[in-house]
């Protein structure tokens, strides 16, 4: 299914989707660009890739498993789990390589453990990408499985042509999309969409065959020297992870309000002292070293070893934009794969 | 300027173990720190407008090594602050101090050019005049128009305490900062308001508390502590806010006004509102700045019955 939605109707599309199912979508506020649950009155800003990930639309960076009241100091208390009622979210305008991020991590959630929480959010969400016309400094979607245009995670690609998108469906719910009123006929346009996709791919830098990673990552696991000239700049702050759409590692705290309490799972980060802090107050992971050699690792070398090949890292390189110190992940992995013994 | 320090630094680099600097990183519109190990390395070394980050964040980390570091003027102070506070043993740092021209916001960057700064084909400086092709168009962007807040502000561009000083020095013009005039003119609903909004957009990365040189605590800050669990971990306005505010206490009289927490932040929080509003606060109360004053203690250090700058007895 193909249509067309003018640039001018795009606002008009994410008003009136605000209406009836949640909206996440790339919100200008103040100089940055973040993905925000969409209100009308909101600038919509799609000239620039989030800051953020839309990984919020299936695993929330706050999610509440369940909440224990208690009517009566000292009596046991009710507790009562809160799985996300059913309700359609729409991601309007995340990228290519957004969308494949939680097509990464779905094996970890829907595996050998199914968890309810993100199976629901999945399975509510719908995913409206557009496709790149230009590489950033930072773009490696094509090195890790990806592309500017590559629909695995979208239901349905916005192409930018003259004068707005041809929408094309990848999947049902996607063509079932398209349906809704603002989309127009497509008419002559498919041949401009098509021109489009093929000059974003052949703008995007040669690829990088991470293909030897796993295995000579590996061969650095206990090279500690190695690991510590590759973190010399890391501030362990972990800002990385957070914007990484395919991180999805988690805490599991108690919010404790007096008689009600909150059993809540929150967005962790590998890159943290405390990540790994045993209860005994044992830290296996107590330098910075130790954690960027996981995360990396984890990434290029463990994740895929175990996952078919899939490396779990769409390549969106927020990582390296954002990074306060520089860090770039590309040059870690290749130091590790050009490394003569 | 840059071959003066190279030179200084390669005749010191045998006596140290190394050498904190800065070399281009990914991009052409982004340095990244540089450690200098041996003579070749320093050839990497570069300074100027990309050289954003604060290395004296580093210090405290490279305990019991021998350390040379590169600061700009603000840096300098992080380094006196930590040295005053027994956070770093001084004979143990060999710093190299710039006169500096000041460094580029890339947030007011990114502003001034036709597409995001990943756009960047090419950028070179001459003299203060950027030169650059962003998505295939060329710009020139003056540095003064994309100066940091802090370096409009900057009363020490030239290095304080350091042991070897290159380049001409500055006399420093500071201006006052627009965007703090605008916020302290609001009034208490507004800024709360303000920071409500702002903060729904703050992803509780840490990155402001990781890059600050004067947030020591690191691995076992209150933030993160699980037991106990002083902060709820849910990611909302109120526990992102309630972070800051806890970070801006615990860095009151100390905070050296590095900008670094603000450049650190991913989704451009200005969190340089908070901090300098209670630097004034700690000079109008104790007649203290930060980082200027080798041997000084700051005020939270320190106990007196009574303050000079607070009237407690006179109603
Ligand atoms: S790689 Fe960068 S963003 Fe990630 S923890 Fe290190 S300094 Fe922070
Ligand atoms: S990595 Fe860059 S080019 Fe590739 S899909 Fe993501 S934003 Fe687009
Ligand atoms: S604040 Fe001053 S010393 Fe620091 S970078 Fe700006 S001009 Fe240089
Ligand atoms: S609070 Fe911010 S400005 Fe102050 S010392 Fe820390 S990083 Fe620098
Ligand atoms: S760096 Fe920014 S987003 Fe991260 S915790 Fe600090 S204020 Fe929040």
């Amino acid at each position: 299914m193909e249509r067309f939605l003018p640039a001018a109707q795009l606002t008009a599309l994410a008003d009136d989707l605000a209406g009836s199912c949640h909206v996440l979508a790339p919100v200008a506020h103040a100089g940055s660009v973040v993905f925000r649950w969409y209100r009308p009155g909101m600038r919509l800003e799609f000239s620039r890739m989030a800051s953020t990930s839309p990984k919020a639309a299936t695993f929330p960076q706050t999610e509440p498993l369940l909440v224990a009241q208690r009517h009566e100091e000292h009596k046991q208390p009710v507790i009562e789990a809160t799985l996300p009622p059913q309700a359609r979210t729409v991601v309007l305008g995340c990228r290519p390589c957004g969308a494949r991020g939680k097509e990464i991590f779905g094996p970890v959630f829907l595996g050998v453990a199914h968890d309810p929480y993100f199976a629901r959010r999945r399975e509510d969400a719908l995913f409206i990408s557009l496709v790149c016309t230009r590489p950033e400094t930072t773009c490696f979607c094509s090195s890790v499985g990806g592309g500017p245009a590559d629909p695995t995670g979208s239901d349905v690609l916005l192409i930018p042509v003259q004068g707005g998108f041809v929408a094309r469906s990848v999947t049902e719910a996607g063509a079932a999309f398209l349906q809704h009123a603002l989309f127009e006929d497509v008419g002559a346009r498919g041949a401009e969409a098509d021109a489009v996709v093929t000059q974003a791919q052949a703008a995007m830098p040669p690829s990088h065959d991470f293909s030897s990673a796993p295995a000579k990552l590996l061969a650095r696991f206990d090279d500690k020297e190695f690991w510590e000239q590759q973190s010399a700049k890391c501030i362990s702050c972990g800002a990385c992870t957070y914007m990484c759409p395919t991180c999805y590692c988690f805490n599991i705290t108690d919010d404790d309000l007096g008689l009600i309490s909150r059993r809540i799972r929150t967005w962790d980060n590998c890159m943290s002292y405390t990540f790994t802090l045993e209860a005994s107050g044992h830290n296996p992971r107590p330098t910075k070293a130790h954690r960027l050699k996981n995360r990396v690792s984890h990434k290029f070398s463990y994740y895929p070893s175990i996952h078919n090949g899939v490396i779990a890292c769409c390549g969106c390189g927020r990582c390296i934009k954002h990074c306060p110190a520089g860090v770039d992940i590309r040059a870690i992995v290749h130091a590790a794969q050009e490394y003569a013994q | 300027m840059l071959q003066q320090l190279k030179d200084a630094i390669t005749s010191r680099l045998p006596e140290l173990d190394l050498v904190l600097g800065w070399e281009m990183g990914f991009d052409p519109f982004h340095a990244t720190p540089l450690y200098i190990r041996e003579a070749a390395d320093v050839e990497r070394l570069v300074v100027g407008p990309w050289a954003v980050h604060n290395l004296a964040t580093y210090l405290p980390g490279l305990k019991g090594k021998k350390v040379g570091i590169v600061v700009k003027g603000c840096d300098s102070r992080s380094v006196i602050q930590l040295a005053n506070e027994g956070l770093i043993r001084r004979e143990d740092v060999t710093v190299f101090g710039l006169c500096c021209d000041g460094v580029v916001s890339h947030r007011k960057l990114r502003e001034k050019l036709p597409a995001d700064l990943g756009f960047v084909e090419e950028a070179q400086w001459q003299a203060d005049v950027l030169r650059a092709r962003v998505a295939g168009q060329e710009v020139s962007v003056r540095l003064s128009d994309v100066l940091a807040d802090k370096c409009i502000a900057c009363c020490y561009p030239n290095a304080l305490g350091a042991d070897v000083l290159v380049g001409s020095e500055r006399t420093a013009s500071p201006q006052p900062v627009a965007c703090q005039e605008s916020f302290e003119a609001l009034s208490s609903a507004e800024k709360q308001a303000f920071w409500q909004e702002t903060m729904a957009r703050c992803i509780r990365c840490y990155a402001c508390r990781n890059a600050c040189p004067m947030c020591v605590c690191r691995d076992h800050c209150i933030a993160t502590s699980r037991d106990p669990l002083w902060l709820g971990q849910e990611n909302s306005p109120a526990e992102n806010f309630m972070f800051q505010m806890i970070h801006v206490m615990h860095l009151a009289g100390r905070c050296t006004e590095c900008g670094e927490c603000e450049r650190a932040c991913p989704v451009d929080i200005p969190l340089l509102l908070l901090r300098r509003h209670m630097n004034r606060v700690t000079q109008d109360l104790f007649a203290y700045e930060a980082g200027t004053t080798v041997g000084q203690t700051p005020p939270l250090l320190t106990f007196q019955v009574e303050e000079a700058g607070i009237n407690e007895r006179g109603w």
